[in-house]
């Protein structure tokens, strides 16, 4: 008899289906789409990456860190940097940028590691905080009021404004997507079996042999390097940095935990469903302002006390859906008679 | 003589720091709860104050007499109806549920007094000073504000330690299935350490709203200074958490001698200096 | 027999989806001692966290003086004069000996047992009052414990395993105490895996065996043979 590791179960192919096709269908978008469309769109990926990367680290790794606005603002300094004061050309100073990032948040972790807890929580927020200060004073790239991408470096990006709209575009959509894979497959593999069971009960993991500590700390760092290059490509598109915008609390931390908790922690498909959720609050509530935040703030609380594990979370559990083959199952199959 | 200077300023404004970080101590010592809505709550208080002076009439100092009811009371509804739900093995609730209320505090803020700079002014006292020696001069409300914080954490060393009420608090943070036993209501006990805790908070907002300009936004700074003062002062003692604030105050001075641009840098360093070299703090009291 | 102090009917207890105790009736009448014996697993801990609210119940399924007090939750129990003495001592280790003693008479109910009484009966707790309660040996914090769930002035206490873990002598010496607990008219449950002890202290014995009633007589009507058929269900 043979034993072994099957993934998904038979709802999973429809979803890989589904999945193909939007796929498909966004990538197509400069053809069905305006200017405005595809800057909303590669919002939307952008916070859907943000989103799934913070669920990663905080659902799964039991990490919840306040403060990956670090990283974003590392990324977007870090591409500014290479490509205004070294003269790297903007794409491939997005990989860069990440790269940067990695590497600086091997220190970090190891300080803010020595934190548990809610006390982890604030260490990443001091940090990001750290972080900022840093940057504005940095006077090569503006200090404390930022800067704008001068006009030699956007020609480099695209010759067209068109072929840069799309370029961006693309670039987004596949940078997205290649975080969304490489969440599955860190799942998928042995790491994402220790994540898994870190999640669930993490001193039993720890007894039965998962190294908690190494576990962490990888995730901890690819998540900084996936969000670093998601900041580069952010403000790449703004073509504008400034240390508050690249640092916002608001922006890339309160709403990204508002996403993922409104759309359910702990499952993947939750930060796509959040993301689509508020994106369409967004749309429809945004001119009311600070009472907009406010609802934000409320619908978070409430559905944290009502509703943990969000709406993808209570869906999922009420019809067993799942979108990604993920679920693991053992088969034990007889040996082939000779 | 200069550094001298610098240096006592640092100590006094480390008073406040300490006050600002003595209520989180107390409600992560009860209840293992970390209140990210603890800043915010902070310049509530201070609003509440600029509305208390406003309506009656009074000065900053006597708006104590209702900041304090008033804040503890919101700190007892706030964990009975909302925080006490969240309390439990998992860690997540309590963070989202407070950083949720961090959100619509600072917005509420907003929209009921924009985001103007506002102060409160406690007339004379703001400018007098005394002379301590040549060249050595302290103003009056730093004094005082550093006295009052020193009195405040005695007072609530006094609590936790020679109270019944603080026995409940200990009992029932070591272990709150046994102290059931013993009769404590739990929800009452952590609503209780929380009005404690929000007590406080007003007296700091209100020192706060007299020492300089607030609006809305000032929340999370305020609660990561707090924050810092507990975690260089060590977890679980009140008193390192005033050493904490103390050591935080000056090394903002230092940095903002050297370069205004470095103060609040300059804090945050000392912290991760703490924290590479010391994690478990300069005065933790160990448990077993 | 007059009614009863504490009258358990029909109790069923469950962690989670698994069931530790079918259908469990027991009685206890006032300054009455009862023992409740049984092996490992076999409810009993189960049993007495139950009455004390600590596990949920259906409500009439125990009866406090005539009222109803299943389901509610341990400090209303503990307000109606049940006093637990928790497996493994439960001491508060940030108290002092003193603070646990006094956190034990939080409720303020007056009675027999006062700070001074306490010490009387354990002499060696007074001795070292201040100190932290870990830094008690094994034995002493069982005292601490006893004398914690006594200053409540509690109608029933209900004992959890007291000899786990201790040195018979020691165990001897608590149990020597206990006359006077019952003298101050408190009923008393004790949770016993030694049974000669139990036996000793108890007027009636209960047996448990896999979350069901298995025995229940006089103690001094058992026999051995009895006993053991029922502690180990041959």
């Amino acid at each position: 008899m043979t034993v072994r590791v099957a993934f998904g179960r038979r709802g999973n192919r429809l979803g890989v289906a589904l999945g193909a096709i939007a796929f498909a269908a966004l990538a197509a978008a400069p053809w069905w789409g305006g200017r405005d469309d595809l800057q909303l769109l590669s919002e939307i990926y952008a916070y859907v990456a943000l989103a799934s990367l913070w669920n990663l680290l905080a659902g799964y790794a039991g990490l919840v860190s306040v403060g990956q606005q670090a990283y974003v603002g590392l990324g977007a300094y870090s591409l500014f940097a290479l490509a205004i004061l070294f003269g790297i050309s903007p794409l491939w100073s997005i990989p860069l940028a990440g790269l940067i990032a990695a590497a600086l948040s091997i220190p970090v972790a190891l300080l803010v590691f020595r934190l548990r807890g809610h006390y982890f929580a604030i260490g990443t927020w001091i940090v990001a905080e750290v972080f900022r200060l840093t940057a504005s004073q940095i006077s090569a790239l503006g200090g404390g009021s930022g800067t704008s991408l001068p006009a030699a470096v956007v020609i480099a990006i695209a010759p067209t404004r068109a072929l840069r709209d799309f370029t961006m575009y693309w670039i987004a959509l596949l940078l997205a997507a290649a975080v969304l894979a490489l969440i599955v497959l860190l799942l998928r593999s042995r790491y994402g079996l220790a994540l898994k069971a870190m999640r669930d009960a993490e001193l039993a993991a720890a007894c039965s042999g998962v190294d908690v500590y190494r576990t962490k700390f990888l995730v901890y760092v690819l998540t900084a390097l996936a969000t670093a290059m998601l900041g580069a490509l952010i403000f790449l598109q703004k073509l504008r940095i400034s240390p508050d915008a690249a640092f916002s609390v608001n922006d890339w931390t309160a709403f990204v935990i508002f996403i993922t908790v409104i759309g359910g922690i702990g499952r993947i498909e939750g930060p796509i469903i959040g993301t689509l959720v508020f994106f369409a609050l967004r749309q429809t509530l945004a001119d009311l302002g600070t009472i907009y935040l406010m609802m934000l703030g409320l619908v978070a609380i409430v559905i944290m006390l009502m509703a943990p594990k969000g709406i993808w979370g209570m869906v999922a559990a009420r019809f067993g859906w799942q979108l990604f083959p993920l679920e693991r199952t053992v088969l034990f199959e007889e040996a082939k008679q000779r | 003589m200069e550094w001298i200077n610098v240096i006592l300023q640092g100590v006094l404004v480390g008073g406040l720091y300490a006050m600002f970080a003595a209520g989180l101590s107390l409600i992560f010592g009860v209840m293992r709860l970390v209140n990210i809505a603890h800043g915010d709550l902070i310049v509530l208080a201070a609003y509440v104050a600029l509305v208390a002076t406003q309506t009656f009439g009074i000065g900053p100092l006597t708006a104590l007499i209702i900041v304090v009811p008033v804040m503890a009371i919101i700190g007892y509804a706030l964990q009975w109806f909302v925080l006490n739900r969240t309390l439990g093995e998992d860690l997540l609730p309590p963070l989202l549920v407070t950083f949720g209320l961090s959100v619509i505090i600072q917005n509420g803020l907003l929209t009921a007094f924009t985001a103007d700079n506002v102060k409160l002014q406690a007339g004379g006292i703001e400018v007098a000073t005394i002379r301590l020696a040549e060249g050595l001069y302290v103003g009056v409300l730093p004094l005082l504000q550093f006295a009052v914080a020193v009195a405040v954490i005695a007072g609530l060393q006094f609590i936790f330690y020679r109270t019944a009420i603080g026995r409940a608090f200990r009992a029932t943070a070591d272990d709150p299935a046994v102290a059931q036993l013993m009769g404590l209501d739990n929800r009452r006990v952590f609503a209780l350490a929380m009005a404690a805790s929000l007590a406080v908070v007003a007296i700091a907002g209100v020192f706060l709203a007299v020492r300089a300009n607030f609006d809305p936004s000032q929340g999370p700074a305020r609660l990561i200074f707090g924050f810092e003062a507990v975690i260089i002062g060590g977890l679980g003692s009140l008193w390192g958490t005033l050493a904490g604030g103390l050591i935080l105050g000056v090394a903002q001075a230092v940095g903002a001698h050297l370069d205004p641009g470095w103060q609040i840098l300059a804090g945050h360093v000392a912290f991760l200096i703490v924290l590479a070299a010391r994690p478990q703090g300069l005065f933790a009291k160990v448990h077993t | 027999m007059p009614e009863a102090l504490l009258a358990v009917r029909n109790l069923e207890a469950f962690y989670g989806d698994f069931q530790a105790l079918f259908g469990v009736s027991i009685e206890v009448a006032r300054a009455e001692a009862v023992a409740v014996i049984g092996a490992n697993g076999a409810g009993k801990s189960t049993l007495l966290k139950s009455i004390a609210g600590l596990l949920r119940a259906r409500r009439d399924a125990i009866a406090f003086a005539g009222e109803p007090i299943g389901g509610m939750p341990a400090y209303a129990v503990a307000a109606r004069g049940i006093a637990l003495v928790p497996e493994g001592r439960g001491l508060f280790p940030s108290l002092s000996v003193e603070e646990n003693l006094l956190i034990g008479g939080q409720l303020g109910r007056l009675g027999a047992w006062t700070l001074r009484r306490v010490y009387e009966l354990f002499p060696v707790l007074g001795q070292r009052r201040k100190l932290p309660s870990t830094a008690l040996s094994g034995g002493q914090q069982q005292m601490a414990a006893l004398g914690r769930a006594l200053m409540a002035n509690p109608q029933l206490l209900l004992c959890d395993e007291i000899s786990l873990g201790l040195a018979p002598i020691v165990v001897r010496e608590i149990y020597a105490r206990l006359p006077g607990v019952r003298a101050e008219g408190t009923a008393i449950v004790l949770v016993e895996q030694d049974v000669v002890q139990a036996l000793a202290a108890a007027s009636r014995v209960y047996c448990l065996q896999e979350g069901r009633v298995a025995l229940s007589g006089a103690a001094k009507d058992l026999t051995r043979e009895a006993i053991a058929a029922a502690y180990f269900g041959v």
